[in-house]
């Protein structure tokens, strides 16, 4: 399917760039989704939308002009490229012929999502449901999630470039909530990925039991330590600290405006020799996966430490050109609504050779960091903060019992510093990034990593 | 009648002919700019426009969503026959429905006719303006961005038992962040101004306020851990103040995900902050005439005298409480239906100024950000632990910056522990939209090293 003939987008192109303009793009995009949810037993908000429309976009030195436009409509395309044209004072530029459009290495997907009925959706659910509250008699509620979304873009711009992609991403989600007396605690999981209905073939139910066990176990929860402690991050959803803490830093446009840490640092050892970290939107089917990224640039791994050394920024065009290096397929955007940023893709410490087992047994008073609840970083300084959603205390090198509150405070080159230990049990978990007011779906991962020292603020006094 | 309205009555005869019992529609159209400025020069400049519709339709006691940004009569038929085949798949709830009472708030002043006589110029040179205000401050490093934005939008909302109305508003924003100090001791800040055209904007104390912000945090240090009276400042009160309007909501309590469920009527909170909900306040950025399925907009007091008054319904959670809706049913936008929510939550302001507050608070904490609000409490239980930085304060004055800290407590022990409310309210465009002073609350964990 061509959302945009090439022909148009050229004329297109050509209006866009009548006052002058170092590139001009076009990215169209038409989506649709499903979303269906299940709380207090109910199967309820199903909800199904389309939309499409365009960006228009002209880069002029260091100024990015911009609108965008919900249709596909020649006669609306060429409106928003005059209007953008309009905010430029320069000469008109002929934009470079477009190439034969190439359509994306992209992800499989065995079982296209919109052609499973809806009713099997909403029976997934109530099986989830089933095995939420079959987890014990504590387990009160249970709220589950699931969405399906497909989106199909085309990017071409006046170097040339024409590119299309195919993406469509499946998730489903648990919150369960366990009571007992007065203590009300909840667990939450997901899965999710770069995938069709086959993500969910596989004992989906396994999503709401785990989610009931971490709520039932948090039930048991003491009072969070407070002081500095020895971390213990577990894999999956504990890579979201790598995310924050030094992925946000590693973003070209931080880096540029001076708003990083991690400015001018390339090839400085910021981690011990056996810390090697990656970005990488290639990885088939996980969720932060796409086949190109919202440039047209095909996506691909990027060492971003390399045996702990700083190794690469990430980059989209716009970056990359002003450092004189290749986008590094990073340049993503939530919608036609939004301009392309630097952005994650799936972000992951690799694997090293320790087992958790291991890592946790030679710490003798710490804490184990297996989920957090989301967290929170200045990239201008690397300070970071994060709930601790799921955790535990270590005491005589075994884990023992839950805790609850516990908050991670600190800084990501500290923190880096202090990685003292990297399992070889990599795993990547759903997120979703916010920056500059935009949403994506981002994979965090990572196998269980040491942190010889963090500040912990507990709510044990 | 409007176009849209026009669009939004199509759309729910369309539900209707598809075999719904009930629908409604609500149809968007807004134009929006934004610039952001860079060392003195544009670094983007956008002009854009969106429009959608989304319907929801009843089949008996089943309901569908659906939504498109297409809004020709074909365009807008498709889509109010996918909500009517979404309902399909849901349960029964004998709650659902459209609200049994209609209406609209008189409401003057949303839209500013001001915003559409400000040419795209004038607006970089007001962004260019906030960018220099922040710069010109001895110590500021770098102005990471400045940003203005506006918008000027329509909404229109129809419905199968003949309400039909339709309303338009003007929004403008701008901000800073603000850099001082370098490497690791860098430190940022933040200034925010809204209103509802770029003449209610002063860039000079937008840019300011971000630079002095950023100021004041050099040199922070982690400070030991202690128990304190600690004084928020806005920001972080209306933070804190978003986050316990969105658990008022009757939706969180009947579903057992508040911790103020049970508790209406109780004393929740020092008879000092008083807070309502106010959907009506010609300031108030989402303040509209009725809310997101067609019910008046209201005041609605929420704290006084200590007291918890009321939660916020919408007409599904008030019918299943046996209440009246307060006219709370909110619209994030087109592409998803109403739920229970605040509009623009305002705090009374109180009568000690800034000095006041940090008198009574004499040895203390002076809290002007706070991260992962949201990741650092427990909506249930309400318990506690964000990061946060500020200042000493000692004998009654601003002391040392501080940082690398954390807050806790739970949530009903902060409000009852309010011992002052400051004077000087401001519009915060956090946690929703609120109106705050700073609080001063007598105590709470601190910790540090």
């Amino acid at each position: 399917m061509t959302l945009v003939e090439p022909a148009v987008a050229a004329r297109v192109l050509e209006r866009a760039l009548i006052h002058g303009g170092d590139l001009a793009e076009l990215y169209a995009e038409a989506r649709q989704g499903f979303s269906l949810s299940l709380d207090d037993r109910r199967v309820e908000r199903p909800q199904s939308g389309r939309e499409h429309g365009a960006c228009v976009r002209v880069v002029q030195g260091e100024s990015s002009y911009y609108g965008y436009v919900d249709g596909l409509d020649e006669a609306e395309l060429v409106r928003v490229a005059d209007s953008v044209a309009g905010a430029l004072r320069g000469q008109d530029r002929r934009p470079a012929a477009l190439t034969a459009a190439i359509a994306a290495k992209g992800h499989p997907v065995h079982s296209r999502p919109e052609d499973v009925g809806a009713a099997r959706k909403a029976d997934l659910l109530r099986a989830c449901d089933e095995r939420a509250r079959s987890a014990g008699p504590e387990v009160s509620q249970a709220r589950l999630g699931y969405a399906e979304s497909r989106r199909l873009i085309e990017v071409y711009n006046s170097d040339g470039r024409a590119a299309s992609d195919d993406r469509t991403r499946v998730r489903l989600g648990a919150q369960v909530i366990a009571r007992r007396d007065g203590r009300v605690e909840t667990g939450r999981e997901t899965r999710g990925g770069h995938a069709g209905w086959e993500l969910l073939d596989i004992d989906p139910e396994e999503v709401a039991d785990s989610a009931a066990r971490k709520a039932l176990t948090l039930l048991d929860a003491v009072d969070a330590p407070t002081g500095r402690l020895t971390v213990v991050v577990g894999n999956g959803f504990g890579g979201v600290l790598l995310h924050e803490a030094v992925g946000h830093g590693l973003e070209a446009d931080a880096v540029q405006k001076r708003a990083s840490v991690y400015a001018g640092k390339l090839g400085q050892l910021v981690a011990p020799g056996f810390v090697t970290a990656c970005d990488d939107g290639s990885r088939e089917g996980e969720w932060g996966s796409d086949g190109i990224d919202d440039e047209g640039t095909p996506t691909g791994p990027t060492t971003i430490i390399e045996d702990g050394r700083l190794s690469s920024y990430l980059y989209d065009l716009l970056c990359a050109r002003r450092d004189g290096v290749d986008s590094t397929g990073n340049g993503r955007r939530e919608s036609f609504r939004h301009l392309p940023v630097p952005r994650m893709t799936n972000t992951f410490f690799a694997p090293g050779e320790a087992t958790p087992e291991e890592l946790i047994a030679e710490v003798e008073r710490g804490l184990y960091a297996v989920s957090f609840g989301g967290g929170q970083v200045e990239p201008a300084t690397g300070d970071f903060v994060f709930g601790v959603s799921e955790g535990y205390l270590i005491e005589g090198g075994r884990v023992t019992a839950p805790v609850r509150g516990a908050t991670l405070v600190g800084n990501g080159l500290d923190a880096l510093r202090s990685i003292d230990g990297v399992a070889g049990d990599l795993e990547i978990a759903t997120g979703y990034c916010g920056k500059a007011g935009q949403s994506v779906a981002a994979g965090v991962g990572q196998p269980h990593v040491r942190i010889r020292e963090l500040t912990v603020g507990g709510t044990a006094a | 009648m409007s176009d849209l309205t026009g669009h939004a009555q199509r759309a729910v005869e369309a539900a209707l002919s598809a075999g719904a019992t009930d629908a409604e529609a609500w149809i968007e159209q807004a134009t929006r700019r934004q610039i952001r400025v860079y060392d003195g020069e544009v670094e983007s400049l956008s002009d854009a426009g969106g429009r959608g519709v989304g319907v929801r339709a009843f089949v008996g006691a089943r309901s569908g969503y659906a939504y498109g940004t297409e809004l020709s009569e074909a365009g807008v038929s498709d889509v109010a026959r996918a909500a009517r085949a979404a309902a399909e798949v849901a349960d029964e709830d004998e709650h659902a429905g459209l609200p049994d009472e209609f209406g609209t708030a008189r409401l003057d002043g949303l839209a500013s006719p001001e915003l559409a006589a400000w040419s795209t110029e004038r607006k970089v040179e007001l962004t260019l303006a906030v960018e220099r205000a922040a710069r010109a401050r001895e110590g500021v490093t770098q102005v990471e961005n400045a940003v203005y934005s506006d918008a000027e939008g329509s909404v229109a909302l129809a419905n199968s038992r003949g309400f039909a109305a339709d309303y338009a508003a003007t929004q403008t924003w701008a901000y800073a962040s603000a850099f001082a100090g370098e490497g690791s001791e860098l430190m940022t800040g933040l200034g925010v101004g809204l209103g509802r055209d770029p003449a209610a904007l002063d860039p000079e104390a937008i840019g300011r306020e971000a630079a002095d912000r950023a100021l004041a945090l050099v040199g922070a240090r982690q400070p030991q851990s202690r128990r304190c009276p600690v004084v928020l400042d806005a920001f972080v009160a209306a933070s804190f103040v978003g986050f316990i309007g969105a658990m008022l909501s009757a939706e969180s309590v009947q579903r057992g995900r508040s911790l103020f469920a049970d508790r209406e009527g109780d004393e929740v909170a020092d008879a000092t902050l008083v807070v309502a909900d106010n959907g009506t306040d010609p300031d108030g950025p989402a303040s509209a005439p009725f809310d997101g399925e067609g019910s008046r907009t209201r005041r609605i007091p929420l704290l006084e005298n200590g007291r918890l008054l009321t939660f916020l319904f919408d007409s599904r959670t008030a019918r299943k409480a046996g209440r009246a809706t307060t006219g709370s049913a909110r619209r994030g936008s087109y592409r998803s239906p109403p739920s229970v929510g605040t509009t623009n939550l305002v705090v009374e302001p109180g009568a000690e100024d800034f000095g006041g507050l940090a008198r009574l608070a004499g040895d203390g904490l002076y809290v002007t950000d706070v991260a992962g609000l949201h990741a650092g409490v427990n909506p249930v239980s309400g318990t506690f632990s964000v990061g946060a930085s500020g200042r000493l304060i000692v004998d009654g004055e601003l002391a040392a910056p501080v940082r690398e800290l954390t807050i806790a407590s739970d949530l009903v022990s902060m409000l009852k522990a309010v011992r002052a409310v400051g004077s000087e309210a401001r519009w915060v465009p956090f946690g929703g939209s609120v109106k705050a002073p700073p609080l001063l609350v007598g105590e709470m964990a601190v910790s540090g090293s």
